[in-house]
C-alpha cells in the first residue's frame, strides 16, 4: 500500500494552496461572498488557467484526471481556503455529465469548462425529493423531435450563472423509478425558464427553477431516453467525495485556527489552551480528523468500483464526516469563544462551509440509512 | 410528591392564555416564529402592552410594580409566551439591572430608574465583557477616575446585546488597579448619550446586527450614578449574574423548538413518507424530546428550591448546560428537517423583507438559528466555565 500523492497530484496541491493563500484572503473571500454574483469570474479564470478544472477530467474528457484522488486532491485545498467558486456544479456534476453522457456536439462544451469559459448547474432536487436521487417528477414529453419540461426544481447551485442548466426529468415510470429519467441540456435563457436566485448561507447561489412548458429539441438530451440514472449516481458519488474532501480541508482550517487562538488567548492569566477541558476537546477533534481523513481515502478509492462497493464507501465516508464535521464546526466555534461567532473571523465562514455540505447530496442520517441498506 | 399544577396554576395558565390569544398582535407572533427581527419598535411594543397589563416584570416585587409571581408562575408564564410565539422580554433592565437596584441601589436610584425601565423610556445594555475579559471577566480595564463629582471613564466594551437600540447601559469599570482584582471594580450605570460614547456593530456569523462594541473616550459620569459602594461592583455583577441565569434552562424555547420542528417533519418528505414517519429521523426527535421532559422537571425542581429560600447554586449552572445543549440540539434538528432548503440564506426573512421564503413553511430561517444560537454555550458564563463550577462544587476545593 502507498498513501503518498503522485507527483502530479502533490504539485497539484502545492500550486492550488500556494495560490489560495496568497490570493484567497477573507477580505477578497467577503467580497465576492457579498457580490451579486456570488463568486469571481476573474479568480475561476485564474484557476481554470492553473488546470484546476482540467485536473477534475480525465485525459479521455480533455482533461489530466478525474480519478477519486484528483477530486479529493483538489477538493481538500477548496475546502482549506473556504472557496465559493462552483467547481462542483460546473465541474463535477455539470461538465462531469456531460463528459459520461454528452454526444460529440456536446462534448465540446467539456473543452469550454475545462477552459473556464462556460459555466453548467445541475437541477435535479425537487422540493418533494429531499436527497433521493430516484425521486424525479419533472416531466419531459416527447411531441415529433420536440420535448417539453414540465416542473419545479429546487436549491439549484450556480443556476445563475450557468449558460445551460442540465436538467433531469421524467420519460417514463413511477415517481420513484431509477429507469425513465433522462437529463436534457437546457440553455438557460429557453422561453418559460424561471429562475429565482437567493444567496446560500455559506456562499455562492442557487436558485427555484420553474419549467412552464419550456421546448427543447430532442438533440438536448443527453444520452439515451430514460436511461441518465446510472450517469447521474455516478455523478452523485464523485459529487460526495468532493463534498468530503471539502469539508476535510476546512476542518484542517477549523482546527488550526483554534489551534492557534489556545496558545495565545489569555484568560485567568494564561492561554485557555492550558486548561485540560480545552485539551482534551481538541485532542478528540484531532482523532475524529484521522478518521474522516481516512473515510476520505476510502471513498476516493473506491469511486471508479462497481456502484454497489462504490455508494458504500461513499455512504460511509459522507456519514463519518458528518458527524466528525459537526463536531469539529461547533467545538471550533465553542472553544474560540464569541470571537468565532463574528462574520468577519476566518472561522465563521469555514464553520459554515463544513455544516452545510452537509445538505447536498444526502445528509449525515440520510447516509446512514444509505449505509445500512447497502451493507445489509 | 404530586406532578399536576393546583387548580390555581392551571387557573393562572389559562388566564395566560387567553391575554395572549387576544392581545398578542399576530403579525408579531408570525415574526418571530418565522425568525425574523422585530426591531426596536416591535420589542417596545410588545414591552408596552404587557406593562399595561401588569405582567411585565414578573421577578419584581409589587412595591417596585412587578407581578411577585411564584417560580411556578413565572414558569408557566413563560412556557405560554413561547407557545405562543410571543416575542422575548429583552432581559437587561427587566431581569437584570431591576433586581440590582432594588438590593443595592440608592433612594434615588430605585425612584428614577425602575419605573422607566417599566414604562419603556430606558433601554438598558449590559458593558460586562471586554475584548480581554470574557470569561476572566474580573480582569476587565476600563477606567473610572473619580474627578470631582463625576466618574471619568475610558475603555472598550465588546458583545454588548442590543447596544444599537439601549440608551443606558450599565458598566463594570475599574476603580482601584492597586488591589485584588475583583475589589477593584464598580458598577456604573452610564447615559449613552454621554459624549464621548461610540457604538460600533459587530455582524455575526448568521448576518444579523445583535451586538455591538462600546468605546468610552473621556467620558464623565455623574457621580450618583455609581451603585452602591466603589469597589465592591463585583458583589453586584454577581448578584445579577445570578439572576441573569434564572431562566437560562429556556424550556419554553425548546418546546416551542421542538413544536417546529415536528411541523415542518410532517410536511417535508422522505422516501416518499412524511420526515416525521422515518425511523432515524423520528429517534433523534424522540431523544431531545425525552431529554426535554426531565429538563422540564429538572427545571421546576429547582425553581421550587429556590422559591422555598435555598439558593441555587450548581443547579443553575447544571441547568445552564443541559438547558443549552438541548436548544442547540433542536436547532440541529431544524436544520436537518429543512434538507436541501436548510442552505439558503434567508437574509430578507432574517431582516423582516418581503421575499416569500423558498422552502417548507419555517424553514428559511433554520440554519440562521443553528449558527446564531452557538452562543448559547459561549455567554452568560460558558459551558465549560459551568462545568468548573459543577465540578468545583461536587469535588471540593481541588478542581
Ligand atoms: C484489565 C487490566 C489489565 C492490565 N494489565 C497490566 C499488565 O499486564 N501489566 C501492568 O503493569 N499493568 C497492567 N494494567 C494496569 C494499567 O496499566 C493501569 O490500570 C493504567 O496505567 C491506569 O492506572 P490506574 O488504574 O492506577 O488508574 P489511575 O492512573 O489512577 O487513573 C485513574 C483515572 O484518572 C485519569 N488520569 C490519571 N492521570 C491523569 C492526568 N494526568 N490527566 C487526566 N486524567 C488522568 C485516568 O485516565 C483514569 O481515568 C492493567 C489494567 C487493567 C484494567
Ligand atoms: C452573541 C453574544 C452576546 C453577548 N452579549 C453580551 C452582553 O450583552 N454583555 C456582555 O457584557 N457580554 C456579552 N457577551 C459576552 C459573553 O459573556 C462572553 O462571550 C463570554 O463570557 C465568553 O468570553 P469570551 O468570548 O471572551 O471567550 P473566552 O473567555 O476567551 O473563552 C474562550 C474559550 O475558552 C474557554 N475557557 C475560558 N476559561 C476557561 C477555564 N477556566 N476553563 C475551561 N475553559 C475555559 C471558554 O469556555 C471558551 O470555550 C455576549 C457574547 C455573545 C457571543
Amino acid at each position: 500500500m502507498n498513501f503518498d500523492l503522485t507527483e502530479e497530484r502533490q504539485m497539484l496541491q502545492d500550486t492550488l494552496r500556494r495560490f489560495l493563500s496568497d490570493r484567497y484572503t477573507t477580505d477578497v473571500r467577503n467580497r465576492i461572498i457579498d457580490s451579486d454574483t456570488g463568486f469571481s469570474t476573474e479568480l475561476w479564470a485564474q484557476l481554470a488557467e492553473l488546470g484546476i478544472v482540467g485536473a477534475l477530467f480525465s485525459e479521455a474528457q480533455g482533461g489530466f484526471g478525474g480519478a477519486g484522488f484528483d477530486i479529493t486532491t483538489v477538493f481538500e485545498e477548496l475546502g482549506r481556503a473556504g472557496v465559493v467558486e462552483p467547481f462542483l456544479d460546473t465541474a463535477i456534476l455539470g461538465g462531469g455529465l456531460v463528459a459520461s453522457l454528452g454526444n460529440a456536439d456536446q462534448q465540446v462544451l467539456v473543452e469550454r469548462v475545462i477552459a473556464g469559459d462556460l459555466h453548467l448547474a445541475l437541477a435535479h432536487s425537487e422540493p418533494t425529493a429531499r436527497y433521493d436521487l430516484n425521486r424525479v417528477m419533472v416531466s419531459a414529453t416527447v411531441s415529433g423531435d420536440a420535448v417539453r419540461l414540465k416542473g419545479r426544481k429546487s436549491v439549484v447551485v450556480n443556476a445563475e450563472a450557468a449558460e445551460f442548466l442540465i436538467v433531469s426529468a421524467r420519460e417514463s415510470g413511477a415517481v420513484d423509478d431509477c429507469d425513465g429519467i433522462s437529463l436534457f441540456l437546457v440553455p438557460r435563457e429557453t422561453a418559460g425558464v424561471i429562475v429565482r436566485g437567493y444567496p446560500l448561507l455559506a456562499g455562492g447561489r442557487a436558485a427555484e427553477v420553474e419549467f412552464e412548458d419550456v421546448v427543447v429539441p430532442e438533440s438536448a438530451r443527453l444520452g439515451t431516453a430514460g436511461t441518465a440514472y446510472t450517469a447521474l449516481a455516478e455523478r452523485a458519488a464523485a459529487a460526495s467525495v468532493a463534498l468530503a474532501a471539502e469539508t476535510l480541508g476546512a476542518m484542517e482550517t477549523a482546527t488550526e485556527l483554534t489551534r492557534g487562538y489556545l496558545q495565545t488567548r489569555q484568560q485567568f492569566g494564561r492561554p485557555i489552551g492550558s486548561f485540560q477541558a480545552l485539551q482534551h476537546r481538541m485532542a478528540d477533534l484531532w482523532i475524529e480528523m484521522e478518521q474522516a481523513r481516512s473515510a476520505t481515502i476510502n471513498a476516493a478509492g473506491h469511486l471508479a468500483d462497481q456502484p454497489h462497493m462504490r455508494d458504500l464507501h461513499v455512504a460511509a465516508a459522507r456519514n463519518l464526516i458528518g458527524r466528525a464535521g459537526r463536531l469539529v464546526a461547533e467545538d471550533t466555534i465553542q472553544l474560540h469563544g464569541g470571537i468565532a461567532m463574528t462574520r468577519e473571523y476566518e472561522l465563521a465562514h469555514i464553520a459554515k462551509r463544513i455544516v452545510m455540505a452537509d445538505h447536498r447530496f444526502g445528509d449525515t442520517d440520510y447516509q446512514l440509512e444509505q449505509f445500512i441498506a447497502l451493507s445489509a | 410528591m404530586d406532578l399536576s399544577y393546583t387548580a390555581e396554576e392551571l387557573a393562572f395558565r389559562d388566564e395566560v392564555r387567553d391575554f395572549l390569544e387576544k392581545n398578542l398582535p399576530q403579525e408579531m407572533s408570525d415574526a418571530v416564529r418565522d425568525g425574523r427581527s422585530l426591531g426596536k419598535a416591535g420589542h417596545d411594543r410588545w414591552h408596552a402592552i404587557l406593562n399595561e397589563r401588569g405582567w411585565l416584570a414578573p421577578n419584581w416585587p409589587r412595591e417596585f410594580g412587578g407581578c411577585e409571581w411564584s417560580a411556578v408562575q413565572r414558569f408557566l408564564f413563560e412556557e405560554e409566551c413561547c407557545r405562543a410565539h410571543a416575542p422575548r422580554i429583552v432581559p437587561f433592565g427587566l431581569t437584570m439591572l431591576g433586581p440590582v437596584l432594588q438590593r443595592f441601589g440608592s433612594p434615588d436610584q430605585k425612584d428614577r430608574f425602575l419605573p422607566r425601565i417599566l414604562s419603556g423610556e430606558d433601554w438598558w445594555c449590559q458593558g460586562y465583557s471586554e475584548p480581554g475579559a470574557g470569561s476572566d471577566l474580573a480582569s476587565l480595564k476600563t477606567k473610572a477616575v473619580r474627578d470631582g463629582d463625576h466618574y471619568v471613564v475610558n475603555g472598550q466594551k465588546t458583545w454588548t446585546t442590543l447596544g444599537q437600540y439601549a440608551n443606558w447601559i450599565f458598566c463594570l469599570v475599574r476603580t482601584d488597579s492597586t488591589v485584588k482584582q475583583q475589589e477593584g471594580i464598580s458598577f456604573l450605570l452610564i447615559d449613552m448619550n454621554t459624549p464621548g460614547i461610540e457604538v460600533r456593530p459587530i455582524i455575526l456569523l448568521d448576518g444579523t446586527h445583535e451586538v455591538n462594541e462600546v468605546w468610552f473616550t473621556d467620558v464623565r459620569v455623574p457621580v450618583e450614578n455609581l451603585v452602591g459602594e466603589e469597589n465592591k461592583g463585583w458583589t453586584y455583577a454577581k448578584y445579577l449574574l445570578t439572576h441573569e441565569r434564572t431562566n437560562i434552562a429556556g424550556v419554553g424555547f425548546s418546546q416551542a423548538g421542538l413544536d417546529a420542528v415536528k411541523r415542518m417533519a410532517r410536511v417535508e418528505m422522505s422516501g416518499g413518507r412524511p420526515l416525521i414517519e422515518n425511523p432515524h429521523f423520528a429517534a433523534r426527535l424522540a431523544r431531545v424530546e425525552i431529554d426535554l421532559m426531565a429538563m422540564a422537571t429538572t427545571n421546576l425542581r429547582i425553581i421550587s428550591r429556590a422559591a422555598a429560600g435555598q439558593a441555587p447554586g450548581v443547579e443553575s449552572s447544571m441547568l445552564k448546560v443541559k438547558g443549552t445543549i438541548i436548544r442547540q440540539e433542536i436547532n440541529d434538528l431544524a436544520r436537518r428537517a429543512a434538507g436541501i432548503y436548510a442552505m439558503p440564506f434567508a437574509s430578507e426573512e432574517v431582516e423582516g423583507g418581503n421575499e416569500p421564503p423558498v422552502g417548507p413553511d419555517g424553514s428559511g430561517p433554520v440554519s440562521a438559528q443553528y449558527f446564531n444560537n452557538r452562543k448559547l454555550s459561549i455567554f452568560g458564563g460558558s459551558n465549560e466555565v459551568q462545568r468548573n463550577i459543577i465540578a468545583k462544587v461536587k469535588l471540593g476545593g481541588g478542581a
